[in-house]
């Protein structure tokens, strides 16, 4: 769906962080739903990287130990999380940069913006962040009279195009070629080199046009603002995992670069990449390696930036981190193969999720963000038919149907809660929020056979890689509970057996 | 209350519930996955490099130590360029055979002016067989990271056999943390248009492997 509004070129509104511009998921969905053209190029992208990726993961004979070594490290990690925190600060500024803590998105921006100001510059080139979107740091320069060029080509179609992004990894899925096309021929020049004459939507062409585009901005930049996919306590190195080249400009040509990175990105030692490097470009572009991962520990004598910036992010993860159940969220690489193989993500898009984090994920990271008080967020951990296939695949292991149920229960009842650091008793959501938005969910579900009848079978044929309790150190995270079972044969099954598979038209 | 002690106050009440767990990281995670995939010989290895790295579209070619500067001057003149970026360290003899004009890597150069350069050559740190990637840690004989990421030509040579490791976890042991590191597999890509990968974006359009034995 063409989500594009008429207004003036400059910084779009690429992500807005206040959820309550957002209708509730499944009202969301049902436009979704409708459009033919969002549906298959969802499904089209979607279909096409599942393959790949079991590919990609088929190569490796060893990969449940890699994923299960993953999940130790972070699950270790989150446990240790103050201690490995003034790690980072410590090696990070013997390296030479400069450590700054955020409690939330707005003391976030703030002290972006004040650095940036400091340098007397007025545009900044950016490389893809889920963090900065998720704070909502373009906008913020913007309204300080910066302007955030973004430089990941999906990330420059979503800018151009005055859209929401709406994959983790590839922010344009929503767009097919011919949209792309058209985006870059009336929208490039307003914002610096137009696109060439003529330009077609071959891919390779379209690719070109932004290489274009994009020179210009990266060659003058003074400035340079990333996330990061790892920071290494250990050495205070930064990792990020990229493939077009973008983010070795932004962090190899300013004189300054500020990384904006959530405080869950912390991996203890240098040997831990080991296990990432292995698993994130598998699970996220189906390859052995992605073309380009850049390794810096502050800054280098003569070669790239000569100040460096971390910014430590909370805003909501440490209310995530209170929650026994909900906290395995934080484990997240952000590989976004959970969005690939999740029937409802394929068929109400990512925008219907109203928030930088969609598909799996997103049902349970924002709302734990960003707690349950908004209808969208109360909504979310209704966003799934419970298949389980997004746990299959990710490689950290996040069982994010238990995740699921369990937020569904808060919102439903109500009970202990963390916010804003504090704890709080939340009281069970009024009939007019929580209880519509089930309602619409399972009426837009149930509409639907085929979402459930894919997406039930699967997780039930994958039993076996569904474990009672996390076997190992990982235990004392779950201890106490069971994870839940599933069932031998789903219920789609036996209403097909039982029924004799009368149901209506798919 | 500065950013930091709050953070750290909210890192320490959310984890009030959790058990106490003073083992030596070490110990705390399980490690059973291999260290590398593949059992094959230092020249089996050789092999497997170069089937990577042209599955991801770079220009793989092998040569002896002797060959090595004839087939720089072919590949230098075969694309038409002009000028090479030329790090400090690097082997003047690899350039023996080609009057293409060398351009040094200087800290005052501007990236504009890096521009303008046709082509660079590099050695580098050491090469990963299984996935196919070269990884260059800002070593004399390669340069600052910036001199392999504006021209749209890069040759990197790689000594073989022993540049080569098999595997990532073999990598990261040899690697120095501290060095500015870039991990290169392939050419620049995306897969940004209906997830389908297409080579060519930012960095280098072309990657020509030279995998240089004896
Ligand atoms: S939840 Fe798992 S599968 Fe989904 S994006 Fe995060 S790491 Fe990947």
């Amino acid at each position: 769906m063409s989500t594009t509004r008429p207004g003036t070129p400059g910084p779009p509104p690429s992500s807005r962080p206040d959820p309550p511009d957002f209708p509730a998921f499944p009202r969301a969905a049902h436009q979704a739903v409708r459009d033919r053209t969002l549906r298959g190029n969802l499904r089209h992208a979607t279909h096409t990287i599942r393959a790949k990726r079991a590919k990609a993961v088929a190569e490796v004979s060893d990969w449940a130990a890699l994923r299960e070594a993953g999940k130790q490290i972070k699950d270790h990690t989150l446990r240790h999380l103050d201690r490995y925190l003034e790690q980072v600060e410590e090696t990070v500024t013997a390296a030479g940069g400069t450590v700054h803590w955020a409690v939330d998105a707005e003391e976030a921006n703030r002290i972006v913006a004040d650095l940036v100001k400091e340098t007397g510059q007025r545009e900044v080139v950016k490389v893809k962040s889920m963090a900065t979107q998720e704070i909502g740091l373009n906008e913020a320069l913007e309204a300080e009279g910066i302007r955030a060029y973004e430089t990941d080509l999906a990330e420059l179609i979503v800018q151009l195009g005055k859209d929401r992004p709406s994959h983790i990894l590839v922010p344009a899925i929503h767009r097919n070629r011919g949209e792309i096309r058209d985006i870059f021929r009336s929208e490039m020049g307003k914002w610096g080199r137009p696109a060439p004459e003529g330009l077609t939507d071959r891919p390779a062409e379209l690719a070109e046009a932004a290489r274009l585009h994009l020179r210009e901005k990266f060659l003058r930049a003074k400035v340079g603002i990333s996330g990061a996919n790892f920071v290494v306590a250990e050495t205070g190195t930064l990792v990020v995992v990229e493939s077009e080249g973008n983010g070795r400009m932004c962090l190899t040509l300013p004189e300054t670069l500020i990384s904006v990175v959530g405080i869950e990105k912390i991996v203890p030692t240098w040997r831990d990449l080991e296990v990432f490097l292995q698993t994130l470009p598998r699970s996220s572009t189906a390859e052995r390696m992605n073309p380009y991962t850049s390794m810096w520990t502050g800054t280098t004598d003569g070669d790239g930036p000569s100040a460096f910036h971390l910014v430590l992010l909370d805003n909501g993860r440490t209310d995530t981190l209170a929650d026994e159940v909900g906290r395995q969220a934080l484990r997240c690489i952000r590989c976004s193969a959970c969005l690939n193989v999740c029937p409802v993500y394929e068929r109400a898009g990512g925008h219907a999720y109203g928030s930088v984090y969609p598909g799996p994920i997103g049902a349970i990271l924002s709302p734990q963000l960003r707690g349950t008080a908004s209808e969208i967020d109360a909504s979310l951990p209704y966003a799934s038919s419970l298949c389980g296939a997004c746990y299959e695949v990710c490689p950290v292991a996040i069982d994010i149907p238990e995740v699921l149920v369990h937020l569904r229960e808060r919102v439903a009842q109500g009970g202990p809660a963390t916010r804003g650091g504090n704890k709080v008793v939340l009281r069970p959501a009024k009939g007019h929020t929580a209880e519509r938005a089930v309602m619409r969910a399972a009426r837009w579900a149930l509409a639907r056979p085929g979402v459930l009848r894919g997406g039930q079978r699967f997780v039930s044929r994958t039993r076996r890689f569904h474990p009672r309790s996390l076997p190992g150190p990982g235990r004392a995270w779950t201890g106490t509970r069971d994870l839940p079972a599933v069932p031998a044969e789903p219920f789609r099954d036996w209403w097909q057996r039982t029924h004799g598979g009368k149901e209506g038209p798919r | 209350m500065n950013g930091k002690e709050r953070i750290l106050a909210r890192v320490r009440r959310a984890l009030a519930d959790v058990p106490r767990d003073d083992r030596p990281y070490a110990q705390a995670v399980r490690r059973d996955y291999l260290r590398q995939h593949d059992e094959r010989g230092a020249e089996d290895l050789v092999d497997l490099l170069a089937e990577n790295l042209a599955d991801y579209r770079a220009v793989v070619h092998r040569c002896g130590a002797g060959e090595l500067p004839g087939l720089i001057a072919h590949l230098l003149g075969e694309r038409g360029a002009k000028s090479v970026l030329v790090p400090p360290g690097l082997d003047e003899t690899w350039l023996a055979d080609t009057d293409v004009r060398r351009v040094a890597d200087r800290p005052e150069s501007t990236p504009h002016e890096l521009d303008r350069v046709d082509s660079v050559l590099t050695g580098c740190a050491l090469a990963v067989a299984e996935t196919g990637t070269i990884v260059l840690d800002g070593s004399p004989d390669q340069g600052r990271r910036r001199i392999s990421l504006i021209p749209d030509h890069h040759i990197c040579v790689v000594r073989v056999p022993d540049q080569v490791v098999p595997s990532v976890p073999q990598a990261l042991e040899r690697l120095v943390p501290g060095r500015p590191l870039t991990w290169i597999s392939g050419p620049s890509a995306t897969s940004d248009i209906e997830l389908d990968r297409v080579e060519g974006v930012h960095g280098p359009r072309t990657l020509e492997v030279v995998l240089m034995s004896g």
